[in-house]
């Protein structure tokens, strides 16, 4: 487990060791502590699926809680998802940052080495506290990454990232987790929870607003400004961002508070789950309505993320246990597809330069293999077949209307409409429409790292669909329920 | 008698006798070399009392086997070890961080350590001392050591800046000698444990009453606690760079340490409700400190200035933990000590890398630094890290207690919870704008010498960084200490 967290921090010191010297060296170390971690986290996965969850305590941060670790279904969803997409970022951040000549490679490779490091962290927290650490570790060492490109404009954006997810986790998070320790006298997580008979009624709600406000990674409307502000960063970033780390580590942390802190029984007579229920529907619809009048390619990506996030946050606040279910499989779904379309988004970037979507006509067969993998991450995000994203809608849905939460149900069928609504303009005109002007620079596909780590993703993003194997039985074990019901 | 059972009076002695052998080493480099070693075997002293303290308990030592109170006593308790730790701590990483460049040249270097081995005595002294005219007489060897130490800056307004120290420094003690006067006229004694006694036999109070106001005021001006905070600023800006560092370290945190057993040991259980106003008179000002100060920080543009006014608004925590009267309070503010000083006292090291690189510490100066400095602003920016409190460092543990400390003082708590984390949130601004000078913008101004801080000055400035981490994870000792301290002080409340 120490392994997990301490394996991408190693990887950092190589990296910096290896510096600009030799790149070559440098990437071999990043792909080679991916390739690592990847072996390491996946290792735990029979001992998971037996049932068990071993534990490690490092230190003591404050008398009475541990700096811990402790391994469990969800953790080791998120860990084996991370590990997987970091070690395909990674070669299609090798393909993208040459191919795009960007400056401070190094530093790069660091920090993103250091993100994976907290989110394995996070992954793997035993208790609050811990997964407060690296949830800062993990804002401050993107920071980097986010204002990688060092003009002043993107300074002002990183700001903004910085900001909100500071200001947030500071101001409403560590409260919540300092209160939780008054009341309940532990932060670690437990089955059931541990606000069981220490907190009802108002206060419930209030501290339940406290986390879901307070982990801003998750993005739940109004504290979503980090996310359109975060896509000055370079692509690979941003991919790390939406699909890998960031944002994941945000409805992860949410979903294993409600599932481990507060218990869903105890979440269940709550008006408050209701409310912020109704808070994480309204930000999927109007994400989505906002995606629709984007005409920057990136940008409504990220509203896209920011409704997607939401279906997260809402399958973990319907509180029954197969949107549970739903809850993580949408983790892994969204994660393939969105990934793919980040990887395209940046393939055509660094191919022809174009970010808007006017400048999208007829691209289709220029880059027949970006723009298939393309396709698939958008039917993934609608909730197509054969795609990973019509999986986990499915069970949300199910869990929807088996816990007969109409809000819950209109959301997903509104947001998925309105997902058809924005991307299948793009695949018409990707597709089936003639450039308007003629082309003054001829381009074909971006470089074959780039194409490779695409085509990769979009695979996986269908692959997820007709088998999602462990995933599904770790999430049922997680919510206690058997894989077949 | 062994020698361990002598190491409180040796803990004094050490440097004060070195002080004048100092003076007597006229080879350049040979002073600093007396004075490392002598504040590095206080060091080695307060590590091995802080031992005895972990398995014995309080003891209490006297001088020349006289006893109390007619000798004179010195008390080594977990209170006081825990501030022996920070005075010689600092001391020593200060000492062993390297050279300023001094107003009087290399000539003053006997002067000028000599001076400083007095000051680390007097800090010592006070801190051990078990009779209020004891520390008062220390207070007065550290405070005229400290006006020599400041005055050796190359900057000329240092002058004017100790000379605002010495006259607001010299009224805090004679607020402080007229109030011990006060009680020894009406108790006559001045061994602190024998004041406490004999104060309760005492009929007219009203004397104790004007004491303890002379006692709270008078050391309220040496711990700079707002609004007796004006002369710090100047101070820690002009002063040569160890000496803001040593000083910025422990000398308020002596003050204070001072005040709290006055106020705790003394006059709690004797003066009626004084728990009461106490947290009513100090509460406000400890809100007050907080805010303003970490307001005023926001605006510095020079690097030291914006430390000192950081200074007074973490005073404003450890007043502000003291100020709830209860175990978790006591505890968060003593802790605070510790790890204000271990984050204070790294980033007055960091600075003092950045200083040899360019003339002035303003932001300025510091645009783009980080691309030829690169492990002094990583040494900023943890350290930083660790004044704003964020987990993993040792800022976050003190924040943790006093917060929780404050969600159960009640309602008033919740005023107290929010004041704590906006000024969390105000210290994460005035941090990340130096921050940001350091790593986003462009050299505009020359750097005066390339490349790196001298190695022994970056390498004393990453064992404060990585003390930092190792208290943020595991932060046993200082804790254990401060609980201990702040059960004992509450012991003596009725």
């Amino acid at each position: 487990m120490i392994a997990a967290v301490v394996l991408p921090l190693m990887a950092a010191l190589g990296i910096a060791a290896a510096g600009q010297r030799s790149p070559n060296i440098r990437e071999a170390v990043t792909l080679f502590a991916a390739a690592c971690l990847i072996a390491v986290v996946w290792v735990f996965l029979p001992e998971i699926m037996n049932g068990q969850s071993p534990r490690l305590q490092l230190a003591e941060m404050v008398p009475g809680i541990a700096l811990a670790f402790r391994l469990e279904p969800l953790g080791l969803i998120f860990a084996m998802l991370a590990s997987l997409l970091w070690l395909i970022n990674s070669i299609y951040s090798i393909g993208y940052m040459r191919a795009n000549r960007e400056p401070r490679q190094t530093q790069f490779y660091i920090s993103f080495a250091i993100a994976l490091s907290a989110t394995m962290g996070i992954a793997f927290a035993d208790n609050l506290l811990t997964l407060f650490l690296f949830y800062e570790i993990l804002t401050l060492s993107t920071y980097p990454l986010v204002s990688h490109k060092g003009d002043k404009n993107t300074i002002a954006s990183a700001r903004v990232y910085l900001g909100i997810l500071l200001f947030t986790s500071i101001g409403l998070f560590l409260p919540a987790i300092i209160w939780t320790y008054q009341t309940a006298g532990t932060i670690t997580f437990a089955e059931n929870g541990v606000l069981a008979g220490h907190l009802s009624g108002v206060e419930l709600g209030i501290l339940l607003g406290l986390f879901v406000l307070g982990i801003g990674k998750a993005a739940v409307m109004p504290v979503h400004r980090w996310l359109p502000a975060a896509m000055v960063a370079p692509t690979p970033v941003s991919a790390l961002l939406h699909a890998v780390a960031v944002v994941k580590a945000g409805v992860f942390s949410i979903t294993k508070i409600v599932v481990y802190i507060f218990g869903l029984d105890q979440l269940a007579n709550n008006d408050a789950a209701t409310f912020f229920l109704s808070l994480a529907a309204f930000t999927i619809v109007v994400g989505s309505i906002i995606a629709l009048r984007q005409t920057n390619l990136k940008r409504l990506l990220a509203y896209s993320t920011i409704a997607q996030l939401s279906y997260i946050v809402m399958a973990a606040l319907i509180l029954h246990p197969i949107a549970g279910v739903g809850a993580a499989l949408h983790m892994v779904a969204h994660g393939f597809g969105k990934i793919s379309l980040f990887f395209a988004a940046g393939a055509i970037y660094t191919a022809s330069k174009k970010t808007e979507l006017h400048q999208l006509k007829g691209i289709g067969r220029r880059m027949p293999w970006t723009m298939t993998a393309f396709t698939i991450g958008a039917l993934s995000m609608i909730g197509l077949p054969p795609t990973g994203g019509f999986v986990s809608k499915w069970y949300v849905l199910g869990g929807a209307l088996a816990a007969e939460n109409l809000v819950a149900v209109t959301a997903i069928i509104l947001s998925t409409l309105l997902n058809a609504a924005y991307f299948l303009p793009i695949l018409h005109a990707a597709w089936l429409q003639e450039a308007d002007a003629p082309e003054t620079e001829n381009h074909g596909e971006a470089p074959l790292p780039i194409v490779l780590a695409t085509v990769t993703t979009a695979a996986l993003t269908i692959a997820f669909f007709f088998y999602q194997g462990p995933v599904l039985d770790l999430a049922s074990q997680m919510m206690g329920i058997s894989a077949s019901e | 008698m062994t020698l361990t059972d002598h190491l409180p009076a040796l803990q004094v002695l050490v440097p004060l006798l070195t002080a004048p052998l100092v003076l007597l080493l006229h080879v350049r480099g040979l002073p600093r070399l007396a004075a490392i070693a002598a504040s590095l075997t206080a060091f080695a002293i307060a590590v091995s009392l802080t031992g005895i303290v972990q398995t014995q308990g309080s003891a209490s030592y006297e001088m020349g086997s006289w006893p109390a109170p007619y000798g004179i006593q010195l008390s080594i308790s977990p209170f006081s070890t825990l501030l022996l730790l920070i005075v010689t701590g600092s001391s020593s990483l200060a000492l062993l961080a390297g050279q300023d460049k001094l107003r009087m040249g290399p000539q003053g270097e006997p002067l000028f350590y000599a001076a400083w081995l007095l000051a680390l005595a007097g800090l010592s002294g006070i801190v051990v001392a078990g009779d209020a005219f004891n520390i008062f007489v220390f207070m007065e060897i550290a405070s005229l050591a400290s006006y020599v130490l400041i005055a050796g800056g190359v900057d000329r307004r240092a002058l004017l800046a100790v000379f605002k120290y010495l006259v607001m420094g010299t009224t805090g003690a004679t607020f402080y000698l007229i109030g011990i006067g006060l009680i020894y006229m009406m108790t006559g004694t001045l061994d602190l444990a024998d004041m406490e006694t004999r104060i309760a036999d005492v009929g007219e109070l009203r004397p104790i009453l004007v004491a303890a106001g002379f006692v709270t005021v008078g050391l309220a001006l040496k711990a700079a606690l707002f609004p007796l905070h004006v002369w710090l600023p100047n101070t820690y800006t002009y002063a040569p760079h160890m000496v803001t560092m040593f000083l910025a370290a422990c000398s308020t945190k002596v003050a204070l340490y001072v005040l709290l057993r006055f106020d705790f040991l003394v006059f709690q259980q004797n003066l009626t409700a004084h728990a009461v106003q106490f947290s009513i008179f100090l509460i406000p000002l400890a809100v007050f400190a907080i805010l303003v100060a970490s307001g005023v920080a926001i605006g510095e543009r020079n690097i030291k200035r914006m430390l000192a006014y950081s200074s007074i608004s973490q005073i404003g925590y450890v007043l502000l933990g003291a100020s709830l009267v209860s175990v978790m309070g006591l505890t968060a503010g003593i802790v605070h000590m510790f790890n204000h000083a271990l984050a204070k006292g790294a980033l007055f090291l960091a600075v003092a890398c950045l200083a040899t690189r360019i003339e002035t510490v303003r932001i300025e100066n510091i645009r783009g630094i980080a691309k030829d400095m690169p492990l002094t602003m990583m040494a900023f920016v943890i350290a930083g890290l660790s004044l704003i409190g964020v987990p993993g460092t040792a800022g976050f543990v003190s924040k943790w207690y006093l917060i929780g400390a404050a969600l159960d003082y009640g309602a008033l708590g919740i005023v107290l919870v929010a004041v704590i984390l906006v000024s969390s949130l105000m210290a994460v601004i005035y941090i990340w704008r130096f921050v940001e000078a350091a790593y986003f913008s462009d050299r505009q101004v020359p750097l005066t010498a390339s490349g790196e801080a001298p190695l022994s000055l970056l390498a004393v400035t990453w064992v404060a960084v990585l003390a930092n981490i190792y208290f943020g994870l595991s932060s046993q000792l200082p804790v254990s200490l401060a609980s201990q301290a702040a059960e004992t002080l509450l012991e003596h409340l009725p």
